[in-house]
């Protein structure tokens, strides 16, 4: 018994923080993408700005939590909370250091494409019970864009499954204690990296969103608590894949050994995800969006392959012993 | 596929594109952080709008209505009135700021340089009444632009203290009656 409270414990303590973090990710998405247009970007409230998310949260929390009479109320209001669930039960299965971390399970992996892939429920769930145009496009968009991208997402980290024998998220990073995958798997990265910002639906694939075509996407009609919700969702959901990216190609919370010793693993391994969620926000302020024909054809024509590749040459250097 | 998607299919130009902005993490941001620093305004800024009086520290409106009438939103209301004196002045003069959008035809309109726009654009109120600026409001003390012009001056209004072709750059009246040959 004491060993789960100690369980549940942990769970809150790792939503307690996940949660500020990705508030706190509005704060720096802003920053950093003013400084790089040349402006400051929110700098007021509190030192340097940091206390804007806590404003913008106030705030969000004093408006009233309409739901349009056209929409369909029990969907309307269950889509962002799938939504924000599905994210966080993702994390359940990161493992954040050698002994944080909420399961260990043995299918990690398989559990996170499946997380990845309900997700997707929320937005089209939105859409559908928005009953508005604009939502619907989105939603539409937002299934085929992760049904199309979602194939190869799982494909691309087959390799990686394939050089360490193992579904198990804790056994993958343990398994590069001799060097990381990205050394051998740099296509299957690229790829994951690629198919993962399209799951996030963020920019430049954010088509489900599309302010300037579909004024705001799946969650035109949402306001309030139910919108931010949505938000807490995407940026979770950035640092999920900015968390798997790092477990499964970037060792985890492992590090060569004279930096090893400096910081405690955690710390490397929140250090490599905020490299990959400034990365994602520079992807944001400097690409343009395609177009959604665009991106299925990038999807199904270019990567697909390109990952059935990256699979077939890692199993015959894997068969023939090279790697 | 021609050679410009093949080119973007590498993904290049995204990769120049990113390189682009990672460079302006460097450069100095442009902003003006406003109530700390104030940004800079021309002399000629068409800003808040005054009256002006001339160097003899009168008035220099002789209410003509011309600002008025070429105000697009209708902001100016005055009247005119004559002094004993012969001068012609604007009995009240109001001006609604709420309206105004500083478009500067009013001082474009103005023949005597009266009225003026000015490099000050802190106008905000917390009530809007506040935002109808009276006479006493708009007219100043100084001259501001054109600092030697005085309308009556150069015109040949007949005022008390200057007759008729006593004004600047005016000849003394002819008598045409006495151009008979």
């Amino acid at each position: 018994m004491p060993e789960m409270l100690w369980k549940l414990l942990e769970i809150t303590i790792i939503i307690a923080l996940l949660i500020p973090m990705a508030a706190m990710l509005v704060w720096v998405e802003r920053r950093l993408i003013g400084i790089w247009q040349d402006r400051h970007g929110p700098n007021r409230v509190g030192p340097f700005g940091v206390l804007q998310s806590f404003a913008d949260l106030l705030k969000i929390l004093g408006k009233e939590d309409w739901v349009p009479p056209f929409s369909d109320r029990l969907v309307f209001t269950l889509a962002p909370i799938i939504g924000a669930i599905c994210v966080l039960m993702s994390f359940a299965v990161v493992p954040f250091s050698p002994d944080i971390g909420v399961s260990n399970l043995n299918i990690g992996l398989l559990f996170f494409l499946a997380m990845a892939s309900l997700a997707v429920y929320s937005v089209v769930l939105a859409g559908w019970a928005s009953n508005s145009k604009y939502a619907l496009l989105g939603g539409m968009r937002a299934a085929a864009q992760t049904v199309s991208y979602e194939v190869f997402m799982g494909l691309s980290v087959m390799g990686v499954v394939l050089l360490t024998g193992t579904f198990n998220l804790r056994e993958i990073v343990l398994a590069q204690t001799d060097g990381w995958l990205i050394q051998s798997q740099f296509v299957g990265f690229f790829i994951f990296l690629i198919a993962g910002i399209a799951e996030s639906h963020r920019l430049p694939f954010d088509l489900p969103e599309a302010e300037t075509e579909l004024t705001a996407g799946f969650h035109t009609e949402y306001s309030g608590l139910k919108f931010a919700l949505f938000f807490l969702g995407e940026y979770l959901g950035v640092t999920l894949i900015s968390a798997m990216s790092v477990v499964l190609f970037f060792g985890g919370w492992l590090m060569p050994e004279p930096l090893a010793s400096w910081l405690p693993p955690l710390l490397w391994f929140v250090i490599k995800i905020m490299c990959f969620v400034m990365f994602f926000i520079l992807l944001r302020t400097s690409l343009p969006r395609p177009r959604f024909d665009q991106l299925l054809k990038f999807g199904w024509m270019v990567m697909l392959p390109l990952a059935l590749l990256n699979l077939l040459v890692t199993a015959l250097l894997r068969l023939t012993g090279v790697l | 596929m021609n050679k410009n998607s093949f080119k973007n299919s590498l993904l290049i130009s995204q990769l120049r594109t990113m390189w682009l902005v990672i460079k302006h993490t460097f450069t100095k941001a442009d902003t003006v952080q406003y109530p700390e620093q104030k940004p800079y305004l021309a002399p000629r800024y068409r800003g808040r709008i005054v009256l002006t009086r001339d160097h003899g520290g009168e008035e220099r409106c002789v209410a003509c209505n011309l600002c008025a009438v070429a105000c697009p939103v209708d902001c100016i209301a005055l009247q005119q009135v004559v002094d004993d004196d012969g001068r012609k002045r604007a009995d009240f003069f109001r001006i609604n700021f709420s309206r105004c959008i500083l478009c500067g035809f009013c001082e474009e309109a103005c023949p005597t340089y009266a009225i003026q726009l000015t490099p000050d654009v802190e106008l905000a109120e917390y009530d809007r009444q506040n935002l109808v600026y009276e006479k006493e409001h708009l007219l100043i003390n100084g001259p501001g632009k054109y600092p030697d012009y005085s309308f009556y001056q150069q015109s040949g209004i007949a005022i008390a203290g200057k007759g008729k072709g006593e004004a600047e750059q005016e000849r003394p009246p002819i008598d045409v009656k006495g151009l008979m040959p």
